[in-house]
């Protein structure tokens, strides 16, 4: 057992701080901005070049298409470094996290070629059509139709929760072409042009008031067969590489954590005491941080296994429930911290306020906390599966609300 | 970066853990629960001709000088098993104290029985039921003789010495006291976990002899405390573990409602929350171990993380597991309360839960790297 890392890995880390250091502002020193989406945007995509440039972009793709080829310990080391800086990486999360991905596992050769270089450079942003109205926890529920005319497909049916839909170029979809099979049967699985006639995209008004995902529909949209990935009636396999890729991508929920927590305990007081010298408060501290300092080494030991060939298992679900549930509490716990104070969203520390606001979309989205501790309780311990009325009938005599 | 224990560490699990399976099954924990012996003498012996005592001892004084991670691997085991031997207190405790600041001839005296395990150790510093501080020790050592009473100390009927925490004039020292002195009455209390020995030392003008440094009496027990929370801390993690295993193999073969309780999403849920406890634990205390076989400038930390989050998880396993056998799990018969028992009795012996979670935000306070950590 060795936290240290080893010369390489030394050598590499420094190469990437220097890197860091040279173009971006630490945490700790950056000053929130307000800033427009666009101008969030036009950030965002400078960023992901200047990275793909200095080839920093996704580690772990091949270099031909345009990744580093690295080992699974030097990405690693790369997210720890990239971690502390303030970077504007969410536009591109699903894309190269879970898009390219499934690419990789699934395109043809040219299409790999063509996609994912400019995927990698930020050029092309791109998005995961996978939700519907009546297909969420539920994916293989979903209903939008896929039917061959010729070369061509024809999509019709709405999609919905499709995070930055508004602002991509490409996505993936997952669509019903036979439902006359049964529900995981019957699925195919493609690739489209977002400006394809016929695909028109319809932000939704969230909790906090921004609008980053969207409502999707489809009117005869025709997509290449070419574009298909994966067998037709194989897209729930196609899905499932997605899937997989997904639980690595939205690993911690992010926002405000125990070290912003002491800092505001230490600043705030407390019938004239600093927040930080009563007993409460610390206990709350301690708790959070034994989860944070936990998910941190459950991840290392994820990486040890991954670097020794291992594949990433359901056990990191863990990630996800425990750090979602630690933004929110703890968040409005920063609130409560501030007193009647906290109700301000002009009041300075307003990043608790917007990690209060994001933290129950966290919970939800890529798997709610329930299915991941039912993924939990049946792919890591065993347990039987729930008792399920949608298995055996094909997917048009599958009960549905109404 | 490696994060897992080596190959030969885990050698070292499997035999540790076919020995504990046919030496040390539920039974025997139960016979120790429910009779008059201390602790399981042959199970003891066994132990100590595997040389697990003898485990961080280096071999100029009888021991296999082997590194912490292998103690970690053991007491792992230990935990999972609820051994019912006094190792915590020979090892973790009075061979740890005795390694960190014991001046030679001290060492010569007793790490070579404590390696081959015809000694046990201990070590003394509650005076009943309040946190031990400054304010308020009360044993006193004076012209090298000690006055006092200890209660409760963890297999103090059965030590042959135990270190110590005592008052000497207006500071506080640690010192050795050899049991057998006519100085010293035990008297065998009853416990939340009778699978382990505690009990009460009176010290009357009792030889002792001081250990370390005079008036490093805090600062020593401290620095042992951190390092035996690691070591307690796999313990824990072994008998969350365990409790996990029972309750998941209870949930399997019990059927209410013409199916086996385990396809019920509450229980499954609750299943889902012990093991999110327990790794989380787990991992805290593969941190613990590094920090502690490196000693590592974070040992404190590290410690004071482990140690809560093995408190927690074990505490959680333990409880939920009586919880998902339900009226069964309530009954002396089962074994459910072998491990709640334990879970408690750990919890407590370094000092109480709200103590720990304290310390370890002093800690945090501390280190001012925080604001760059990940
Ligand atoms: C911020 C955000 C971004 C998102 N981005 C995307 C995106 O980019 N692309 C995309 O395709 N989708 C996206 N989603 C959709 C997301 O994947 C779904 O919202 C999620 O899977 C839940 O599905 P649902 O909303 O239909 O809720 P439902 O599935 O209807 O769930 C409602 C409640 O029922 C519970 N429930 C459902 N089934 C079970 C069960 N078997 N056991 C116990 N409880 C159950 C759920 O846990 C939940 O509490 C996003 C969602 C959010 C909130």
């Amino acid at each position: 057992m060795d936290f240290n890392d080893t010369p390489e890995q030394a050598a590499f880390r420094s190469e990437a701080r220097a890197f860091l250091s040279a173009n971006a502002t630490l945490k700790s020193e950056s000053v929130v901005q307000q800033e427009t989406e666009a101008e969030y945007l036009v950030r965002a995509r400078a960023w992901q070049k200047l990275k793909a440039e200095n080839g920093w972009a996704c580690l772990n793709w091949p270099t031909e298409y345009g990744g580093r080829a690295s080992t699974p310990m030097e990405r690693i080391i790369w997210g720890q470094e990239e971690g502390k800086f303030e970077v504007p990486t969410g536009p591109y999360a699903i894309g190269l996290g879970m898009c390219g991905p499934t690419m990789i596992a699934y395109a043809s050769e040219e299409q790999k070629r063509e996609h994912l270089p400019i995927m990698a450079s930020g050029e092309r942003i791109w998005c995961q059509l996978f939700s519907e109205p009546s297909a969420g926890s539920d994916l293989a529920n979903l209903r939008t139709k896929a039917v061959r005319d010729g070369d061509d497909w024809v999509i019709n049916g709405q999609k919905i929760w499709t995070s930055g839909a508004h602002y991509s170029d490409w996505g993936i979809l997952v669509t019903r072409s036979d439902p006359t099979q049964l529900k995981h049967k019957g699925l195919t699985f493609f690739f489209l042009d977002m400006k394809s006639p016929g695909v028109e995209v319809k932000p939704i008004k969230q909790i906090s008031g921004a609008s980053n995902f969207n409502e999707i529909y489809f009117t005869d949209v025709r997509i290449p067969d070419a574009q298909r990935l994966g067998a037709v009636g194989e897209g729930w396999k196609v899905s499932i590489t997605t899937l997989m890729n997904e639980r690595l991508a939205v690993g911690n929920a992010g926002g405000p954590d125990v070290p912003d927590l002491l800092r505001l305990a230490a600043t705030t007081d407390i019938d004239g005491e600093p927040a930080l010298n009563n007993a409460a408060v610390r206990e709350k501290i301690a708790t959070w941080h034994c989860q944070r300092s936990g998910l941190k080494y459950t991840n290392y030991r994820t990486i040890s296994a991954l670097s020794r060939g291992g594949v990433p298992g359901p056990e990191n679900s863990i990630t996800k429930v425990v750090s979602a549930a630690k933004q929110q509490d703890l968040a409005s716990f920063a609130m409560d911290l501030m007193d009647m104070g906290g109700i301000l969203r002009e009041d300075v520390e307003d990043k608790f306020l917007n990690s209060y606001m994001g933290a129950p979309g966290y919970r939800i989205a890529g798997g709610t906390d329930e299915i991941l501790r039912n993924i939990i309780a049946e792919r890591v311990l065993g347990l039987p599966q729930d008792i399920r009325l949608d298995k055996q009938v094909p997917f048009n005599e599958v009960p549905q609300s109404s | 970066m490696n994060f897992e224990f080596s190959d030969d560490q885990n050698l070292l699990r499997e035999q540790a853990q076919g020995f504990l399976q046919s030496k040390c099954p539920l039974e025997t924990v139960r016979a120790v629960l429910e009779g008059d012996q201390a602790y399981d003498t042959a199970l003891w012996k066994g132990i100590t001709e595997m040389g697990w005592t003898a485990t961080t001892i280096p071999e100029a004084y009888g021991g296999i000088g082997l590194g912490h991670l292998e103690l970690c691997v053991l007491a792992e085991e230990l935990g999972r098993s609820l051994a019912p031997v006094p190792f915590s207190s020979s090892v973790y405790l009075a061979t740890e104290v005795l390694l960190m600041c014991a001046n030679e001839a001290q060492k010569q005296a007793w790490l070579p029985g404590l390696a081959d395990g015809s000694i046990i150790g201990t070590f003394a510093i509650a005076e009943g039921g309040k946190a031990p501080s400054r304010h308020n020790i009360e044993t006193r050592v004076a012209d090298d003789r000690i006055s006092g009473c200890k209660i409760p100390v963890p297999d103090g009927d059965v030590a042959d010495f135990s270190v110590v925490l005592a008052c000497d004039g207006d500071q506080h020292s640690l010192f050795l006291v050899d049991l057998k002195d006519p100085g010293v009455t035990k008297r065998v209390l009853k416990s939340i976990d009778p699978s382990r020995s505690y009990a009460e030392l009176n010290f009357d003008s009792a030889g002792a002899e001081l250990l370390g440094e005079a008036g490093a009496g805090f600062a020593l027990t401290d620095a042992l405390f951190d390092r035996a929370a690691i070591l307690f801390a796999f313990e824990q993690v072994g008998g969350a573990h365990a409790s996990l295993e029972m309750a998941k193999a209870y949930a399997l073969e019990r059927y209410a409602f013409g199916r086996p309780i385990a396809s019920f999403q509450a229980i499954k849920h609750k299943l889902a929350d012990m093991y999110i406890a327990l790794t989380l634990a787990h991992s805290n205390c593969y941190y613990g171990a590094w920090a502690l076989s490196t000693d590592a400038s974070e040992l404190s930390l590290a410690a004071a993380t482990a140690r809560v989050s093995a408190t927690e998880a074990f505490h959680e396993c333990s409880k939920e597991n009586i919880q998902t056998h339900g009226g069964m799990g309530f009954t002396w018969e089962f074994n459910c309360h072998l491990y709640y028992r334990r879970a408690k009795a750990l919890a407590l012996n370094l000092g109480s839960l709200t103590r720990w979670k304290d310390k370890l935000v002093t800690q945090l306070e501390e280190s001012n790297k925080l604001a760059n950590t990940n």
